[in-house]
């Protein structure tokens, strides 16, 4: 592990010399049960101690940015589903944020709330399921992963009353939402956020002072901040160090402002702490579903002007970004002022996490990889796009 | 990047029994909550939520959608709301939409699809074409049995399969349903109401320029020969 | 002939009919001995077919699923398609594994498994192999496994299953440590090696009521504690499954296996559960004894297969619930605390054994082990245990 940030950018070499043979060098994936896809890490043993792992990705390379610059704008919604498909509704808000910014449209004022409580149960999916997928890393049988997906089920039975579709949503458009909460909706959603605290206080008690999982995650994997900050590193990574930095409050987008919420911190930035920050945040985003749903103005859910056919921004150039469950999610868009932008970048937060993925497994166990991996929390569909 | 208005608060640590922590006293607290999930699953309905397929089924959302079909109003054939205006052909973000314009034998625009295929393999599912289209012609099915062994020809949806009834999108979607055959009624009254004008206003034209041919009569006669 | 003897049932009968048709006495004996085998192995692969389906819906259950229960009525034939299945898969030999060590390493897993269930007292009446060293010869073969998984790890001539190989040997070496000092015990309060004879020693009930088992001693509860963790490690059972450790090696020593080779893996691995589990019983649980007094009239081995039943419904429920520790740990908790505690339990028992059960060898023992558990406490908390953190917020 390193201590120094001096030498994040000088991973120490691979020093043989005689004890080549005495290495082993290992294919962690792309075909490998915990490697969330098919990441693939080269990875020299000594023993089970970590030598040097280096990542390799774009087995999963769909060409996404490419596509969406042949396509118009809006044929790119569905397409920011499938990028990190455990949160879909939390791409299609930064890829709509993007575009509403370039195109200077207003949204109004309900469709704001139901970005911000969609968004939301987003994150409670995300962080949910990666307590379960953490634990699956660690070896447990699926109990945590279960439980997770229990209740996850219930939020995309939610979404699927709401846009039709359990994961793919393609919910957003420029200017709100595409369709208006169906009857019922907001009363079914507050029953939830008022079920899931008692979930989670059970999650709480299955994982959180379980000795073995205090073992393996405490003190593995931590980086200092600075080389965090340097690494670009964004989301409950970087706040479980103790950096505070959400998006939600310091570019405020949507209508964050008007909650009251907080963000946790953690100290050390180990695994341990990567895994509290997200239950720590998960009841803030209850604290946050609960006010918009009680807020929830009636109006427009989309802007009457907004333009579904031969939408064509004026000439410009904007960065929208987000605070997604995995970090900053934004998207970056030129246009020429015609139906296609001219150019589509998407910065994915599960790919920048994971750049310093061997500064933090150096002088590690085998079994720690696995576990640090999962606690960057990576969707394959984001990282390879 | 710190904020400087951040304030801190520091949360109690969680008790341990006595201050002291004994050794496996979390694992046996894992084991409360695995134990308790395995004996709640025989009765409590939150607990075991499986839903065993064939047999039985979740109810499906009013808003599920799946893939994308033609609605015709009586006859497939004939009065196909589809234009033909590849709209949605240029709006699909797969591209799985390929139409042909029918013609007739001078090449005329019949303005209905000769050839309309949806290749469901490549479909995504994203009911943007059902969104963009004028016509009020294509919507999203709630269909989703449509396995086959036949994994070209089996899912290249032609307009045989793809063209539905209009019974079918009311009974499928009856609010969405509703909306449309009241904006069509109401448009084909406004269209109906504004050809009857029209109709009157020509007629009316035609008089009056009947009337006023009758008068300059011998004139324009004159003229012509 | 009482329901006692019904195990005995099959190997009576032939022998009776060879008898009768004036067989010379050796073959009576061998073809008896064959018979009295071919029903412990026919029990306990049935057992096998059993517990892979049991432990499928015990898991379930515990993750709020339903578990396997298409084939047939509640799943019951779930075990026979998938031996179906695992029959008509192709058996896949790497091109640069060791062929005949290859073949050898899953054959070589079962047969120890088997052995070791021969010497274990099932019943008052059914003992397969009363042998006089009944203990170390299930010692003896069980050591065995730890050969058969490096075989396994080392013909297969790739790198994951060689790593849960060097995992293997390092865990069961250090585990069948404690797992030998803990049975020590049981010899020395017992005086004897005969496993028969240990149940026996274990019979009646104290204070009318109390059964006189080695677990309810205070050396027996330390001892039959850490055989236990001892025995999940041994099983490779979660969380000590690291051999296997399927999130990181893929599945260690039986990544390059399929088929029917593969099945005989996991065929081992439960057999080799019901061993340790069986010895764990008739170590400390009292083995084929009855746990009340005026049970008389229940045929001792349903007692027997009742404790085996409860002990080995924990290693599921544990399966259930806990993540793997990591090798480092393993080691440490094995050197550190197992060995140091198992080895106290052999004082304890030699003070039990000479000043018998009364008050003084109360006094003596329970600070004699529970110093040592209150040191150890008070190290883990001081020094090793994990903290609770406490966390800021921002506004």
């Amino acid at each position: 592990m390193i201590s120094d940030s001096s030498m994040l950018y000088s991973t120490p070499a691979l020093e043989t010399g005689d004890d080549e043979d005495q290495l082993l060098r290992v294919s962690l994936g792309p075909q490998h049960p915990s490697t969330h896809g098919v990441f693939r890490m080269n990875v020299v043993l000594d023993g089970e101690t970590v030598v040097s792992l280096k990542p390799v990705f774009g087995y999963l390379h769909r060409n996404h940015e490419k596509i969406a610059e042949n396509a118009t704008y809006l044929s790119s919604m569905p397409y920011t589903d499938r990028l990190d498909y455990i949160c879909p509704l939390s791409n299609n808000w930064a890829y709509a944020h993007a575009v509403e910014k370039l195109a200077g449209i207003e949204v109004p004022e309900r469709a704001e709330y139901m970005r911000v409580i969609l968004a939301e149960l987003t994150r409670l999916i995300n962080h949910t399921a990666f307590a379960g997928f953490i634990l699956g890393d660690m070896g447990a049988w699926g109990s945590a992963l279960m439980y997770a997906f229990r209740e996850r089920e219930k939020i995309l039975d939610l979404f699927e009353d709401l846009t039709g579709a359990r994961m793919m949503a393609n919910f957003m458009r420029f200017g709100g939402c595409r369709n208006d909460l169906p009857a019922g909706w907001a009363m079914k959603c507050g029953k939830l956020v008022d079920d899931y605290g008692p979930f989670l206080d059970e999650m709480e008690k299955f994982l959180v002072g379980n000795e073995i999982l205090l073992a393996r995650t405490q003190d593995v994997g931590q980086l200092p901040k600075d080389i965090l900050i340097n690494g670009g590193i964004t989301g409950p990574m970087l706040r479980a160090a103790g950096v505070n930095y959400d998006i939600r409050k310091v570019e405020p987008y949507g209508i964050y402002e008007r909650f009251d919420f907080r963000i946790p911190l953690g100290e050390i930035g180990d695994c341990y702490d990567r895994i509290m920050i997200r239950f720590l945040e998960m009841r803030e985003s209850l604290k946050i579903l609960r006010q918009a749903l009680d807020q929830l103005p009636e109006g427009d859910y989309i802007h009457p002007k907004a333009k579904i056919r031969n939408f064509k921004p004026p000439v410009g150039e904007a960065y929208g970004r987000i605070e997604g469950p995995k970090g900053e999610l934004g998207f970056h868009l030129i246009s020429d002022g015609t139906t296609n932008p001219y150019r589509y970048r998407v910065r994915p937060p599960s790919f920048i996490n994971l750049t310093l993925l061997e500064d933090m497994c150096l002088g590690l166990d085998l079994a720690d990889v696995v576990i640090i991996l999962g606690s960057i929390d990576i969707v394959l569909g984001e990282v390879d796009r | 990047m710190d904020s400087p208005s951040s304030t801190i608060e520091r949360l109690p640590a969680p008790k341990r029994p006595g201050g002291w922590s004994i050794p496996g006293w979390g694992l046996l607290q894992g084991l409360a909550v695995t134990g308790r999930n395995m004996v709640e699953s025989y009765y409590k309905k939150e607990r075991m939520t499986t839903i065993q397929y064939p047999e039985e089924r979740a109810p499906i959302s009013p808003n599920f959608r799946n893939f994308p079909f033609l609605v015709f109003d009586t006859d497939p054939a004939a009065d196909l709301r589809c234009t033909a205006c590849s709209i949605c052909e240029k709006e699909c973000p797969p591209q799985c939409i390929y139409i042909v314009l029918d013609r007739d034998e001078n090449g005329k625009s019949l303005k209905r699809p000769r050839v309309f295929d949806i290749d469901l393999s490549v479909c995504m599912n994203c009911g943007i074409c059902a969104e963009v289209c004028p016509f009020d012609s294509i919507y999203m099915d709630g269909e989703y049995e449509l396995s086959t062994d036949d994994r070209f020809g089996g899912l290249l949806f032609g307009l045989d399969r793809l063209a539905k009834s209009a019974e079918y999108h009311m009974k499928l979607r009856p609010e969405q349903a509703t909306e449309v055959m009241a904006r069509r009624k109401a448009e084909e009254e406004k269209k109906a109401a504004a050809a009857a004008a029209k109709l009157a206003k020509a007629k009316a034209d035609a008089e009056a320029k009947a009337k006023a041919a009758a008068e300059v009569k011998p004139e324009e006669k004159g003229e012509e020969v | 002939m009482s329901l006692e003897h019904l195990p005995r049932l099959p190997q009576r009968l032939v022998e009776m009919l060879l008898q009768n048709f004036g067989a010379p006495e050796w073959l009576v004996l061998i073809a008896g001995f064959l018979v009295a085998a071919s029903t412990v192995v026919g029990v306990f692969a049935g057992g096998f077919a059993l517990l892979s389906l049991v432990e499928r819906k015990t898991l379930a259950r515990a993750q709020n699923r339903i578990g396997p229960n298409r084939a047939g009525w509640f799943g019951i034939l779930q075990p026979v398609a998938d031996g179906i299945k695992m029959l008509t898969k192709e058996d896949i030999v790497p091109a640069k594994a060791e062929k005949i060590l290859h073949l050898l390493a899953p054959i070589m897993i079962v047969v120890p498994a088997i052995l070791a269930l021969g010497v274990i007292p099932y019943g008052r009446e059914w003992i397969p192999v009363p042998l006089e060293l009944g203990l170390l010869f299930f010692f003896a073969v069980g050591a065995m496994t730890e050969v058969s998984i490096f075989m396994a790890g080392w013909a297969s001539g790739s790198k994951f299953p060689m790593l849960g190989a060097m995992r293997a040997i390092s865990q069961m070496v250090s585990y069948e440590l404690p797992l030998m000092i803990c049975a020590l015990g049981v010899v020395m309060v017992s005086g004897t090696l005969s496993l028969p004879d240990i149940v026996d020693r274990q019979g009646g009930f104290h204070l009318g009521f109390i059964p006189a088992w080695n677990l309810f001693t205070p050396w027996g509860l330390v001892a039959g504690l850490l055989f236990y963790v001892c025995s999940i490690a041994e099983a490779n059972r979660c969380p000590f499954d690291l051999p296997e450790g399927e999130s990181e090696i893929v599945a260690g020593h039986m990544t390059e296996y399929s088929g029917f080779k593969y099945a005989l893996f996991f065929m081992g691995e439960y057999l080799g559960l019901f061993a340790i589990s069986g010895l764990g019983i008739t170590l400390f649980l009292g083995g084929w004894q009855a746990p009340l007094p005026g049970l008389d009239f229940v045929p001792t081995w349903i007692w027997f297969f009742a404790k085996l039943c409860t002990v080995i419904f924990s290693f599921l429920w544990i399966r259930a619930t806990f993540p793997r520790v990591r090798i480092d740990q393993l080691m440490r908790f094995a050197w550190l605390c197992m060995i140091p505690m198992a080895l106290l339990t052999l004082p304890a028992a030699a003070i039990w054994h000479f000043a018998g059960r009364g008050l003084l060898s109360w006094v003596v023992t329970v600070p004699l082990l529970l110093i040592p558990w209150v040191i150890i406490t008070v190290i883990y908390n001081k020094r090793l245990a994990p903290t609770l953190r406490t966390y800021r917020f921002a506004e």
